[in-house]
């Protein structure tokens, strides 16, 4: 288990205040300008030393991703933070941008400053209207204290930042949507190539960031690289807040190391399984698109990018989703089915069409009404999706259901055979 | 997709006109000059919704045409973006504009019981208004509040860790215009678990957490 003073964000639930003179004693704005008199290699050598991987989803180091920008351009370089958090069981943003914004805050300097950027665009859910108000007032708060804007933290670097509200899209978290939603278009993805950092925002170098992983390199870079990759596993290294939701008796955020037993984090944090252990059915281990794993695979499996992908799966965001064995697993994605069906953007065929096609499928199966070899006709379609449109969506709305059917195919075929049963003894009523 | 009714046929009754009041218009600017010149583009998100605000949210159709006209782009191109995003009403909708989540995550606890509370104690169906204009109630995807599921949102605000007897009483304090506390319904500080704090020990010490964390659990 992590120990408290290896975590990063200690105000994840706002027991203090979210300000700025809180902040501070947190340890926020401590020596940002030393940081950034070390050089912009220093610090991007350092992220890439502390083995950081993107906290979006996608897992992608991050002192790479910041590494890939130009050093020298004509061009305005761009940091965009993507705070359009919507991955379903996801909500660790949220806490971090309404709690401990300075975080975010100052992490934006650094990245900045490291990218070659002097404007930062922060783009924030919508819905999230209180935890952008409160960022707000942080970013404000900066401003007045002279952290950002000309000569920002007294470091000789110029720094804006700029909240960016969106409107109802989850598909605005792929980062190209994002893009073409700061732009003030409809949020559809962009082909890549051109990759952001060579043409991205306004067709410049672009870096896009979840918050988690910017909120993070302050302490990183106080700290040292080699303080955040001693925690976890090779490869799987720092902390990270993990989302438990679901089935459980206390569902909340805790911050913990990468690599926790599943187990270990559900029972110590969460409380247990609702009716204990040997009540669990299965678990979404890291946001709705990552196929569930069945109790047996719970037991032992680690919460990392690798060992979840060695069982088929992902950590994705870690929201870890619990289901004990009252729920109708088939139902449960049915709505994951829908639900992709309405964020689809509609911009490639085979998801506009396909994740539609999907729900109404998922739909029957969840009352039984279909054949079995349809079951095969679902995964091969789902196939179909995945990897035949711009973005990942399609990916994303066929991995729950391919979960599924991987894991619990017996139960759907015993569904059809009951629902087929009612059917035929009604006839035979019918008939007697 | 946004799943909103079309802009001209079958829409609402749409308004003649629409200009922002001299105060909106100073936010409007200090909204576009976010941008960089010659991108005033990006500012069409936040103007619509300022115009949404100012319209008792919703979007008629000439404040969509407003924005366009202000920004310097072609009027389908705002349109575009009113009809993509969810957010944007292309109709009236109720002084209270009830959302709930149904997304797995809320389903998994109980949101459905949720929206039969609300359709029972308002006497509407989803997507509909009462009669009085107080309320309109839609089901919503996920609003990223997961752990403190089920949740809805009521115009700006999230109300968490709902149950149908505590999203009745919300309801019932918002009709006859008494106060109520966004946030979690049964007293829970942010997403923390609900009988404690199982990490950041020293700092519930010093901020008294523990024991009010527990009071809070004792009320549920």
């Amino acid at each position: 288990m992590l120990s408290d003073s290896d975590r990063i964000f200690t105000n994840l639930y706002g027991w203090e205040s979210f300000g700025l003179e809180a902040a501070r004693k947190r340890g926020d704005w401590d020596g940002t300008a030393a940081i950034i008199a070390k050089g912009k290699d220093w610090i991007i050598e350092e992220m890439k030393l502390s083995g950081m991987r993107g906290r979006g989803g996608a897992g992608f180091p991050t002192g790479m991703k910041w590494s890939f920008m130009p050093k020298t351009s004509d061009k305005p370089h761009y940091l965009v933070v993507n705070a359009d958090e919507g991955e379903p069981g996801t909500c660790k943003d949220r806490d971090i941008m309404r709690y401990d914004p300075h975080k975010l805050l100052e992490g934006c300097l650094l990245a900045c400053f490291a990218m070659g950027a002097h404007a930062c665009y922060i783009y924030i859910r919508g819905e999230f209207y209180q935890e952008a108000s409160n960022l707000q007032i942080a970013i404000d708060e900066c401003y007045d204290a002279g952290l950002v804007g000309k000569n920002a933290a007294g470091s000789g670097w110029d720094l804006d930042i700029y909240l960016h509200l969106g409107a109802g899209a989850y598909i605005c978290g792929e980062e190209t949507a994002l893009i073409e939603s700061l732009e003030g278009k409809k949020g559809q993805p962009r082909n890549k190539p051109p990759f952001p950092a060579m043409a991205g925002l306004y067709s410049c170098p672009t870096t896009v960031n979840n918050v988690e992983t910017i909120a993070a390199a302050p302490t990183i870079l106080r700290r040292g690289g080699a303080w955040f990759a001693s925690i976890g596993r090779p490869k799987n290294v720092g902390t990270k807040v993990f989302c438990i939701s679901g089935h459980v008796n206390q569902p909340c955020n805790v911050e913990e190391e990468m690599g926790i037993p599943l187990k270990e984090l559900i029972e110590k944090h969460a409380g247990g399984v609702r009716g204990g252990w040997d009540n669990l059915l299965a678990v979404i281990p890291g946001g709705s698109s990552t196929p569930m794993i069945p109790r047996d695979i719970c037991d032992t499996v680690l919460m990392d990018f690798d060992a979840l992908k060695d069982v088929k799966s992902g950590l994705g965001t870690a929201a870890v989703i619990v289901m004990d064995k009252s729920t109708d697993l088939i139902k449960a994605i049915a709505r994951l089915s829908k639900f992709y069906m309405h964020e689809s953007c509609g911009q490639c065929t085979p998801c506009r069409e396909g994740t539609g096609w999907m729900w109404r499928v998922m739909e029957r199966l969840a009352r039984g009404n279909a054949r079995v070899d349809e079951i095969d006709m679902l995964i091969d379609v789902s196939k179909e999706i995945e990897g035949h449109t711009i973005c990942a969506h399609g990916d994303a709305a066929a991995w729950p259901i391919q979960g599924l059917v991987r894991h619990f195919r017996p139960m759907i075929e015993q569904r059809i055979a009951d629902y087929h049963e009612v059917q035929l003894s009604g006839h035979r009523m019918a008939a007697e | 997709m946004s799943g909103s009714v079309g802009i001209a046929e079958n829409g609402p009754e749409q308004p003649k006109e629409f200009a922002f009041t001299a105060e909106n218009l100073a936010k409007a600017k200090k909204i576009v000059a976010k941008y960089p010149s010659g991108r005033q583009q990006s500012a069409v998100m936040p103007l619509l919704d300022l115009a949404q605000r100012q319209s008792g949210n919703w979007l008629p159709r000439v404040a969509m045409d407003y924005v366009a006209d202000m920004l310097g782009m072609p009027r389908i191109k705002a349109y575009e973006v009113a009809t993509f995003y969810s957010m944007y009403n292309l109709k009236p909708v109720g002084k209270h504009f009830v959302q709930v989540c149904t997304t797995t995550p809320c389903w998994l606890v109980g949101s459905a019981g949720i929206v039969d509370a609300c359709k029972k104690h308002l006497g509407i169906g989803l997507g509909e208004t009462t009669a009085d204009g107080k309320f309109t109630l839609i089901e919503v995807e996920c609003l990223g509040a997961c752990v403190n599921a089920p949740m809805a949102q009521i115009n700006d605000d999230y109300y968490e860790d709902l149950t149908p007897q505590n999203t009745v009483k919300l309801l019932e304090a918002l009709a006859n215009g008494q106060p109520v506390t966004p946030g979690s319904q049964t007293g829970r500080r942010g997403a923390q678990a609900s009988s404690g704090p199982t990490s950041l020990h020293a700092q519930a010490k010093a901020a008294g957490v523990g024991a009010q964390a527990l009071a809070a659990g004792a009320e549920d």
